[in-house]
């Protein structure tokens, strides 16, 4: 039973888009991983694993759109619960790699959960607002139960560890209550105790890496040699790029092996110091036409659900763009956020396209609103 | 569903509120495209010229490696800044070409500065490749003034260990060496890597942990040769702790000179702790030969040398005890009830065991003698009597107890146990039954025993303090350079002579009689005004036949002359040192070992200033040990 006007209304600009930006994603994973001899295996390891990523990621996005987005209203909790018994089922049964437990294992891919439930709370959250709005803005006696259902699996990524992950997940449950309208006063009082929450955090639950990581952004030189080294070494690659790069596989500060995570977190400053300030703008330009694209369609969406919905998926590409890119530019401190599309990682590639896929959904039945 | 929604909320109400969020970020996109600008076009010549010229070097900075002292603070080894040449194959923009000028400038062999650079093939391209260590100040002003010409080459200065008065101690102190393959695949050197030096020998093996600092690290900003333009940041390496001997570095010195040209070793010890006070090996080594990585030659020389100056005599070199051995018969008499201080045994001259004669050193024999009198004049004749009456066995209970037949736990490598021989022990070993006239020989300290200096000085010591073994022990204390410190010193005790009180008080007087009483063996070694007490010992290295003539020993080959041993203590009242002297084929104890003995005894309480010498004052011994 497909409407004609569904193939009709396919959000094509989007789609070019997400493939657009994948592109450059091999491109510059092939360089980044490419000048090291030692790293013949891997390379063409991480090269082949990124496109299988792609096709899994594609065919979990068409099934996003092909069925409409409003059984995920009726659904949402079920989601949102399933993710959550596997983030939890993770702390018991995840893999282990340098000291965080994040992965869960099938068969020869791995995959993290915390991704997964990026999406599942914006679902969950999508949902819940839509129910009722009101123009004074929520107060602290409706805001309670999402406070929870964020809580919970912060806390349970925070646990692993994984910082960068976790403050994504707070990130966007705070972008969509913001813009639902809070009460002034409760905003006020949230803000406040996440300040002292987060204080009592520093003295006793970070880990001394991730502190240092802060400590270092805030002054690198303290710590030239430890976290500040990554972000100087990736100011210097950036910066070397000049106007148009050193081109494709000539990027030298990659080559020796100055930049840290060159394939995952640092993907940027690879391809910044290859393709210099057009290519990297243009690469800013592209994010910031995607998630331009994603605040519209949320605009054009004719009920709250979907709009909800479209701008918690756009403010999650959103704040991985700014916060992986501010980091290779010196601007924030080093926190693991990939970069969407390009970073080298299934899971993360994953539930971006997954995202895009409802951004799609949304986009394509928005007729069927009108009357 | 659709009406509920409508109700509550206006998708304008939406539409307005999206172009807030939309404000928000163009913001945030404007501020990444401002930095951008700012990173690559504003600041982007000088982050190019950084990236060009692989701006950022990690250097790392060797830790000086803790000194050593002597007991009295005497600085014994020493670090002294050595020039290294290394080449960064990142900078060299032609490697080979650069190392063969270098070799050029050097005057050194091309092919053993190319095999460096094959040895580090696999490292990353920034990291420096040490060429040759310890350049001479002229290679470096010669490599200085080429610089331009020599891209990528650097030179370093690195505290090498120097070794201040050559082979002073070599064999307690030790030597350093590179650290080996599998030494770093162990594990037990985590903080180190190759071409680190590690101690391989002595006190530089043993204190190894303490002696080796922090590693620190410089984060330099060099230029395109590779020179180092600004220091952007040091992390001061941490210097190892210095470590203070229980040496006394006088006397050690005097020891070594008194044994110049011989074969042998003499240590000293103080009693009352165990404190190695001196310990002698000759011929020694120079540990400075190590320290810039020995060649091949030079060491085949030094491990083929036919007195092996590698081996620690003191603790690794096992010989007959001789004479002194008949301390320990003494004791075993005394304490099974053999005979006491009174009871006399007759010497003819010889004794007459099953069909063979054993004779007595003293052709015409010694009359009646008590067991102090056996001791003073080491009257072979009453031990071979109380070492048929013992039975070998027996005897050896005792030896064991005193701490022979067992290394003495010494912090050094190596050292041998020495073997006290038993019934069980030849059956097993040599495959024969004993036979009597085999204890005859082990009770006057000839036959199979075997000792090292080290046990024997142990057991002197032991009979000097009333009794009490002490493990020797070579470092007093370690010195951080804060000035705190780490004491390591405390006495070891070991374990008690098997003697009594009364025993020992016995032997004490016959080993002071030994020394002050004309008739004792050990006359040489008196020093005048301070009662010396001691035990002279001639090993036999093959069995005379004593029914000849005696010859005088110039007229026996080197190799078939007896070794010599004397082990003394002083002052016998309350004794400050102990001394064991073993000189490999030299003759009789007395005459070879005795004099060395005394003048260590004698440096020792001089540099002290230990009463009864001062202004040669004579000092009255006591009634007891009186002759």
């Amino acid at each position: 039973m497909f409407d004609r006007r569904l193939v009709e209304h396919f959000d094509w600009v989007l789609l070019a888009l997400t493939f657009i930006l994948e592109g450059i994603g091999i491109l510059t994973l092939y360089s980044a991983v490419n000048p090291n001899a030692d790293m013949a295996n891997l390379q063409s390891l991480l090269y082949l694993k990124q496109w299988y990523w792609i096709c899994i990621g594609t065919t979990a996005m068409i099934s996003m759109f092909i069925v409409n987005y409003k059984w995920l209203n009726r659904w949402a909790f079920s989601v949102y619960a399933f993710s959550l018994v596997l983030l939890v089922a993770v702390s018991f049964l995840g893999k282990e790699v340098s000291g965080s437990q994040r992965w869960l294992v099938l068969g020869m891919f791995s995959f993290q959960p915390s991704e997964l439930v990026k999406i599942t709370l914006i679902i969950m959250l999508a949902q819940y607002f839509s129910g009722r709005a009101s123009e004074k803005g929520w107060t602290l006696h409706d805001l309670w139960k999402p406070l929870v259902w964020t809580l919970i699996p912060f806390a349970l990524i925070a646990k692993q560890p994984d910082l960068g992950t976790g403050l994504i997940v707070l990130l966007i449950a705070a972008s969509i209550t913001i813009f639902v309208k809070i009460e002034f006063r409760s905003l006020m009082f949230l803000t406040g105790s996440g300040v002292f929450v987060s204080s009592a955090a520093w003295f006793f639950f970070l880990k001394g890496y991730q502190k240092q990581r802060i400590l270092a952004f805030i002054n690198p030189e303290t710590d030239p040699l430890g976290a500040g080294y990554h972000i100087i070494q990736s100011k210097i690659a950036v910066g070397s790029g000049l106007f148009l790069g050193k081109g494709f596989l000539k990027g030298t500060q990659n080559a020796l092996s100055f930049l840290p995570e060159q394939h995952t977190d640092f993907i940027f400053s690879v391809l910044a110091e290859e393709w210099g300030f057009f290519g990297s703008a243009l690469v800013v330009v592209l994010y910031l036409f995607l998630v331009i694209w994603g605040l519209s369609i949320a605009m054009r969406s004719k009920e709250p659900f979907g709009t909800i919905l479209a701008v918690g998926v756009t403010c999650m590409i959103f704040w991985q763009v700014i916060i992986n890119i501010g980091m290779a530019l010196g601007l924030l401190p080093v926190v693991g956020v990939p970069l969407p599309l390009i970073s080298y990682g299934g899971s993360s590639l994953v539930s971006t396209m997954i995202g895009l896929g409802l951004l799609m959904n949304i986009s394509m039945r928005r007729f069927m609103f009108k009357d | 569903m659709k009406e509920r929604y409508l109700k509550t909320v206006d998708s304008d109400w939406y539409r307005q509120r999206l172009s807030g969020t939309l404000f928000c970020v163009l913001a945030a996109f404007l501020i990444l495209l401002s930095r951008l600008y700012y990173l690559q076009i504003i600041r982007g010549a000088e982050f190019r010229q950084l990236s060009e010229n692989n701006c950022v070097r990690f250097q790392s900075v060797t830790a000086a490696r803790g000194l050593i002292f002597d007991r009295k603070g005497v600085l014994v080894v020493d670090n002294r800044p050595s020039f290294n040449v290394s080449i960064v194959l990142e900078d060299a923009k032609d490697p080979k070409q650069v190392v063969l000028k270098l070799a050029k400038f050097l005057k050194a062999a091309p092919v053993a500065l190319l095999a460096k650079l094959d040895e580090a093939k696999g490292w990353p391209s920034f990291r420096p490749i040490l060429l040759r260590r310890d350049l001479s100040r002229d290679a470096v002003a010669v490599i200085e003034a080429h610089k331009l010409d020599l891209p990528g080459i650097v030179i370093t200065v690195e505290p090498m260990r120097y070794y201040v008065e050559g082979k002073r101690a070599s064999h307690l102190i030790g030597y350093l060496s590179e650290i080996s393959v599998e030494e770093l695949k162990s594990g037990r050197f985590p903080d180190n890597r190759i071409g680190d030096f590690i101690g391989k020998f002595g006190v530089e093996k043993g204190c190894e942990s303490y002696f080796h600092g922090e590693r620190g690290r410089r984060h330099a900003r060099v230029n395109a040769l590779g020179q180092v333009t600004r220091i952007l940041k040091t992390v001061e390496a941490v210097p190892g702790k210095n470590v203070y001997l229980t040496l006394d570095i006088g006397l050690q010195r005097k020891t070594e000179e008194m044994l110049a040209g011989k074969v042998g070793s003499a240590v000293a010890m103080d009693p009352s702790n165990g404190h190695i006070l001196a310990l002698v090996s000759s011929p020694a080594f120079d540990p400075n030969a190590f320290v810039g990585g020995m060649t091949y030659q030079a060491w085949n020389k030094l491990a083929s040398n036919a007195f092996r100056p590698m081996e620690n005599k003191a603790i690794q070199g096992q010989y007959p005890p001789g004479s002194t051995y008949k301390i320990i018969t003494t004791i075993a008499g005394l304490e099974e009830g053999l005979f006491t201080e009174k009871t006399r045994y007759y010497c003819a001259g010889s004794y007459r065991y099953g069909n063979r004669t054993y004779r007595c050193w003293k052709r015409l024999g010694h009359g009646f003698v008590n067991p102090i009198d056996a001791l003073v004049q080491s009257c072979d004749s009453f031990f071979f009597q109380v070492g048929e009456k013992l039975g070998v066995d027996r005897l050896a209970r005792y030896a064991e107890a005193s701490g022979l037949g067992e290394p003495t736990g010494i912090r050094l490598d190596n050292e041998a146990g020495g073997l006290v021989p038993s019934t069980q022990w030849k059956l097993k070993r040599v495959g024969r039954p004993w036979l009597g006239g085999d204890t005859l020989s082990v009770a006057i300290g000839q036959g199979y025993n075997l000792v090292t200096p080290i046990q024997m000085l142990s057991l002197v010591a032991a009979v000097a303090n009333g009794g009490t073994r002490y493990k020797p022990l070579v470092v007093e204390r370690i010195e951080v350079v804060d000035g705190s410190e780490v004491k390591i010193g405390e006495p070891i005790p070991l374990g008690r002579l098997p003697a009594s009180d009364k025993t020992l008080h016995i032997v004490k007087k016959a080993l002071v009689r030994a020394i002050n009483n004309r008739a004792g063996t050990g006359w040489i070694a008196r020093i005048p005004g301070m009662s010396v007490a001691g035990k002279t010992g001639t090993a036999q290295v093959v069995r005379m036949n004593h029914d000849k003539e005696q010859k005088p020993i110039e007229a026996i080959p080197y190799r078939f002359r007896d070794h010599a041993w004397f082990i003394a203590f002083a002052p016998a009242e309350r004794p400050k040192i102990a001394v064991a002297v073993l000189i490999e084929h030299g003759g009789h104890g007395a005459s070879t070992a005795g004099p060395i003995a005394r003048e260590m005894i004698r440096t020792y309480m001089k540099n002290w200033g230990i009463e009864g010498l001062k202004n040669g004052k004579a000092h009255p011994i006591p009634e007891f040990f009186n002759p």
